[in-house]
């Protein structure tokens, strides 16, 4: 890769550096890279420079105090005329317990409440349904007791487990020296057929990677990409035989720090 | 985020959210009464499924609707000023740069802006396409991930970064042609 294809795919990232979605181990690799590249290192500033004035002269524009009345006063109004029996609708909260899950959950909560609500003036996505099944499967292994069958951050432990479980032998492996400690299996159902299901965490973030043996001729996985569903990030390859599947709300550069890990271990 | 407790009244919520909701409303449709409009719809609506809304991100919940009620009007309008002889800038072209002859000039962003008039920013990014305006408002005004604004805006996260990156360009582009 010459260098000039190298600075272009830089952009983004110097982008996303400046907005803080990088964790440190990156935001230090992009530093590293405009230390030695007057291109990048011009981006950033240019990028920097634009982003203080940005904050510094834009408005935030605020409701004037009579709008402000007004919308209360209308909200009141529609509150008693709509529900006159039942006391005002009320929404949980996050309480301290359990939030990361309840977290991620919030996401495919707001998603469906429009699309019951707001469905004639979204444009939704294409659908593809296996995309679909890992997401929804993703977001019911989250509730309580359902994110794993066997608990362990020891490969050791969880190779075997799934052994005389499922018809194949998925590879399973530890990144914790790498940021991504193992914290289990469990046996899930997909595209017709028995898959394991890993799940790495990450932070407050979990990770479940759908292990299931295909032949890579005969895959029904599109090109590798990221797709989002939900606020979910998703993230297919083909991998020795096995298609490999992450669904996380875990934002997409640590997911591909995650591929990557896989990418470079031999299964 | 909030900390209200176990649960709280959807007026409680509304107000708690209602200047973002109002920013956002404003710089997607240029104009106060306008804005007004559209909050007012937009909290209507989200009060009517709030019974519904089972999440714990309320804002980015009713900044959805707010972004989804501010296109439907900009749409309606548009269709309006098609048929008249006013010409209105496209709201879908890209307005900046004009193509200019002259050389982008050398000096830091931050210094060219400063040599201009007060509202010079301003005027810039409400040339810019509405999509671009509302990625850079949520992230900069707002101080939303791009997460968050993927939700908001209902596309991938790949095209979060995308636009926030050609709304950046155009800006950059637009200064460095328009310096004095
Ligand atoms: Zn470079």
């Amino acid at each position: 890769m010459n260098a000039t294809n190298q600075c272009a795919e830089m952009e983004l990232l110097i982008q996303a550096d400046i907005d803080g979605e990088l964790r440190a181990a990156e935001a230090v690799s992009i530093t590293a890279h405009r230390a030695t590249c007057a291109h990048c290192e011009q981006t950033y500033r240019q990028l920097m420079d634009l982003k203080q004035s940005l904050r510094n002269e834009l408005e935030r524009h605020t409701a004037s105090a009579d709008f402000r009345a007004l919308l209360q006063r209308k909200i009141a109004a529609e509150t008693k005329a709509a529900t006159p029996v039942k006391s005002n609708p009320v929404i949980k909260l996050p309480n301290k317990a359990n939030t990361w899950y309840k977290r991620s959950i919030s996401t495919f909560g707001a998603g469906a409440a429009l699309a019951a609500g707001l469905a004639f003036f979204i444009v939704s996505p294409a659908q593809e349904p296996l995309l679909d099944a890992v997401v929804a499967e993703h977001i019911r292994s989250l509730q309580p007791g359902h994110l794993l069958d066997v608990e362990s951050n020891d490969q050791h432990n969880v190779k075997p487990w799934f052994d005389g479980r499922l018809d194949f032998a998925p590879p399973v492996r530890n990144f914790s020296a790498q940021g991504f400690p193992l914290a289990g299996g469990r046996l899930d159902y997909l595209n017709g057929r028995e898959v394991a299901a890993l799940v790495y965490l990450r932070g407050k973030h979990s990770i479940n990677l759908f292990v299931w043996p295909e032949a890579a001729e005969k895959s029904t996985l599109s090109a590798s990409e990221f797709q989002v569903r939900n606020g979910y990030n998703s993230y297919r390859w083909h991998q020795s035989g096995m298609a490999m599947w992450i669904v996380s709300d875990l934002n997409q550069s640590e997911l591909s720090d995650f591929v990557k890990l896989w990418d470079s271990t031999k299964l | 985020m909030i900390e209200l407790g176990e649960s709280a009244s959807f007026e409680t919520v509304a107000l708690l959210h209602l200047d973002a909701a109002y920013n956002l409303a404003r710089w997607l449709m240029r104009d106060s009464s306008a804005a007004e409009d559209v909050v007012q719809e937009a909290m209507l609506r989200a009060l009517k499924y709030f019974s519904t809304f089972k999440g714990t991100n309320a804002r980015a919940w009713i900044l959805q609707i707010v972004r989804n009620v501010a296109y439907k009007n900009l749409r309606s309008t548009q269709e309006i000023k098609t048929v008249s002889i006013d010409s209105e800038p496209d709201e879908n072209a890209e307005s900046i740069p004009p193509e200019a002859l002259i050389d982008p000039s050398d000096d830091p962003i931050a210094t060219l802006i400063k040599q201009r008039e007060r509202g010079y920013l301003t005027a810039l990014l409400n040339r810019l396409p509405t999509d671009l305006r509302e990625c850079l408002v949520l992230r900069e005004l707002e101080d939303l991930s791009y997460n968050e604004i993927a939700e908001i805006a209902n596309i991938p996260l790949g095209t979060v970064m995308s636009r926030l990156w050609r709304a950046r360009r155009l800006l950059i582009e637009a200064v460095q042609q328009e310096a004095r």
